[in-house]
């Protein structure tokens, strides 16, 4: 038995940065992989599949703070957000205070340097900011250098960022914070944790209800112990967040989206508003006006697969007739679904739910179609 | 007489009567984590020892299944499509991927026995 070849290259690699909760995923029984020049669990004792649907059923832990978190402030909100505006597409002047919107930073070609969640804080004046691990330094000297010089981007580097996902999160959180329960979707709040100020926004990244918490660094362990002592609580891993995310139908960037790849052909277009699809003013708004207008040359879209093999990353997706039409970026058996699902990209001609297609596992053509996304509906709480 | 014997790629067989029953070991399905899919060989292909013959996927990744030995394939574990979580239940016992008719028995001496695998397994980590 042997495993296939490993995408990422550990040799020569400088030393893995650690969470401030590694001691805790040890002593969890973690198994730890690196990811993202970080040491991360992939999976604790239970394994992905368990994992997986513990959220599903109940409340996950995550460990993300891995990820970035950065402030943007200046004079006041519309000077932040005008400045913000010319790097994504999204409607940022709009939000109102504690809203948070989905968004990409883009390149002058159009491309995705990186997707990340901006949040209106609560006082107005400033931006919030959740970017990938793998894109912190490159999205953060990128923010940087295209801010005026009145708004300043500062990275806060001192702090976790956990999740609380599934449906019985809002219940667990609201043992120890009452307020966060009223959250909305998509809307955050600075709270008080036991003396800590902690910023409790109701997002995530599987399909569930759920919650991520800025937390400082000194109080991680113990809020992270205080919600695992819960009984609907369990801790999760990479894998199985990566499983969830899958049936959710969200791209991860790096895997289903790069510098080449464009919002539009991400099938990212509905986070980009009415005016900024109208107006642009953004770096990159040439190609996204351009394919919004006449269609991308490819987008990403769903996969179902009819046996249980899986479909990998670069596999290649042809038509009925064996012409190939792009390749697989994402996939999975996953749990929920009880399927193996997909994301990849094809021309928009052979994009529609339902279109018999391909896809090439060790040399043999599997049949799939393609698929409506999100594989597994979202349980998203719109109003609290 | 049953003889057990191991590769280092921690696929057992298990002999009788010149028939091998073959799937991967207890360490290897704890390596794998979540098995999720089974692809089998067919019955009636011939296979030299150590040429890749199934192939075992994980939620993670797929893994090629080397056979110990040579020999022709004479029957598969069909249960595996339906259930091929049954890898990480039971590996060593319900959960064998294939039985194959041995060319050569004296291939099984290139193999580990027991002790020798366990201390392999052991170090591997």
């Amino acid at each position: 038995m042997s495993a296939a070849p490993a995408t990422t290259d550990h040799e020569a690699a400088p030393p893995l940065r650690q969470t401030p909760l590694a001691a805790l995923h040890r002593e969890l029984g973690a198994k730890l992989v690196p990811f993202a020049g970080y040491e991360m669990p992939v999976s604790y004792a239970t394994g992905i599949v368990k994992e997986h649907t513990h959220v599903r059923e109940r409340a996950g832990f995550f460990d993300v703070s891995h990820m970035g978190q950065a402030r943007i402030t200046g004079p006041d909100f519309e000077t932040v957000a005008a400045a913000f505006e010319r790097l994504v597409p999204g409607d940022i002047a709009g939000l109102k205070c504690g809203q948070i919107r989905y968004t990409q930073l883009l390149n002058d070609e159009g491309g995705i340097i990186d997707d990340l969640m901006a949040t209106r804080e609560a006082d107005g004046t400033g931006l919030f900011l959740v970017v990938n691990a793998s894109r912190k330094e490159v999205d953060f000297a990128h923010i940087a250098a295209h801010l005026p010089p009145t708004v300043t981007l500062a990275p806060l580097a001192n702090r976790a960022l956990v999740a609380l996902q599934g449906p019985d999160a809002a219940r667990v959180l609201a043992r120890q914070m009452p307020e966060a329960a009223g959250l909305a979707f998509m809307t955050a709040a600075p709270l008080d944790w036991r003396g800590a100020a902690v910023f409790v926004s109701r997002s995530g990244y599987t399909g569930e209800d759920g919650f991520e918490i800025s937390v400082p660094a000194d109080a991680a362990e113990a809020f992270a112990r205080s919600l695992l002592a819960h009984p609907e609580v369990e801790a999760i891993g990479l894998g199985a967040r990566d499983t969830l995310r899958l049936e959710a139908g969200l791209p991860l960037y790096g895997q289903d989206m790069d510098e080449t790849t464009s919002p539009i052909e991400a099938a990212l277009d509905f986070s980009i508003g009415k005016r900024r699809r109208r107006d642009g003013g953004f770096i990159g708004a040439e190609r996204v006006q351009r394919e919004l207008a006449d269609g991308p040359a490819r987008v990403r879209v769903g996969l179902r697969l009819e046996g249980r093999s899986a479909a990998r990353t670069h596999m290649k997706i042809a038509s009925e007739t064996g012409e190939t039409l792009g390749e697989i970026t994402s996939g999975a058996y996953t749990p929920t679904a009880a399927a193996s699902v997909a994301f990849g990209y094809v021309p928009p001609r052979s994009s529609a739910p339902g279109t018999p297609v391909a896809v090439e596992i060790r040399g043999a053509f599997q049949p799939a179609r393609v698929a409506s996304l999100p594989f597994v509906p979202h349980r998203y709480v719109r109003k609290a | 007489m049953t003889l057990i014997r191991y590769t280092e790629d921690h696929e057992y067989i298990s002999v009788e009567d010149g028939v091998g029953t073959v799937g991967i070991t207890d360490y290897a399905q704890g390596k794998l984590g979540d098995v999720t899919f089974v692809e089998l060989p067919k019955v009636g292909e011939k296979v030299k020892q150590g040429q890749p013959i199934a192939v075992v996927e994980s939620v993670k990744a797929a893994s090629d299944i080397y056979s110990p030995v040579s020999g022709e394939v004479v029957e598969i574990n069909e249960a595996l499509n339906d259930k091929p979580e049954l890898i990480n239940q039971e590996p060593e016992t319900g959960a064998w991927i294939y039985r194959l008719a041995l060319s050569n028995a004296g291939e099984l001496d290139k193999l580990m026995d027991r002790d020798a695998y366990l201390a392999y397994a052991g170090a591997e980590g």
